[in-house]
């Protein structure tokens, strides 16, 4: 796996989210997906850009470009330092919520996105990488 | 009186903001005695839970304030990542373009159309 090139990006306040769409976005169009798959990999960053923020008080997102033999994708990896996630198998379930959201972000996400990988201890943040495809 | 709003999002709105229209909203259909809300979001290249959440919320509260909503113009690209993401858009009347939301609005609300 190569990174062809990557931007990191904060998230602090409400108007980071939308400059994460807005980032992803942009990435998206340059590496030429068509606009469904555009419009899945914005929508899953603007529901773990929000998790971020809103669990962790913020975190960082790293947006990476990467290929392999096959193909291309967009690889994007949310950090925080926040408390963490106790049961990550019950944060995964649809309408499952600790806060005042839906809880679709981390399900959704998952579904709107090729490969997902989340890690997180109590304590010690959490780290989740959403990979979409060309 | 007794008209429709006609609200057009036109930029990507962050959470805060959406909040702030529904507020304003809300007010604008009591002052305006408004019956029906028709809320375009042609515009919108991406609707997530929030933004989803919201258009459900100002459904919910037009419907108590005696006020119809139709949400209108949803690209399909937007549809089909909604249904991916699971989101349930109950309780959502939607139409097409304006004039099929003014339609529907007719129908909703004076049972013409």
């Amino acid at each position: 796996m190569k990174v062809v090139d990557s931007q990191v990006l904060e998230i602090r306040a409400s108007e980071d989210i939308v400059a994460v769409r807005q980032a992803v976005r942009k990435k998206a169009v340059s590496m030429g997906f068509g606009l469904v798959d555009q419009t899945k990999i914005v929508t899953a960053s603007s529901e773990l850009a929000r998790n971020a923020l809103d669990y962790a008080g913020g975190g960082v997102l790293n947006l990476e470009h990467i290929e392999n033999e096959m193909r291309t994708g967009l690889k994007l990896v949310f950090e925080d330092q926040g408390p963490g996630i106790a049961n990550i198998d019950l944060a995964m379930t649809d309408g499952y919520s600790t806060g005042a959201g839906l809880g679709l972000g981390l399900g959704g996400a998952k579904r709107l996105s090729n490969e997902f990988e989340i890690h997180s201890k109590p304590g010690e943040g959490t780290r989740i990488s959403v990979v979409r495809w060309r | 009186m007794g008209g429709y709003l006609l609200v057009t999002i036109q930029v990507d709105m962050h959470d805060r903001l959406a909040l702030t229209l529904q507020d304003d909203l809300t007010s604008q259909i009591v002052s305006h005695r408004a019956r029906g809300v028709l809320i375009d979001i042609s515009a919108l290249e991406m609707v997530d839970s929030f933004i989803g959440r919201m258009l459900a919320s100002i459904a919910s509260m037009s419907r108590l304030l005696d006020a119809e909503t139709v949400v209108v113009g949803m690209q399909p690209s937007v549809a089909i990542t909604l249904v991916e993401l699971g989101l349930p858009m109950k309780g959502i009347r939607t139409a097409l373009d304006v004039e099929k939301g003014i339609q529907a609005l007719k129908e909703a609300v004076d049972g013409t159309g």
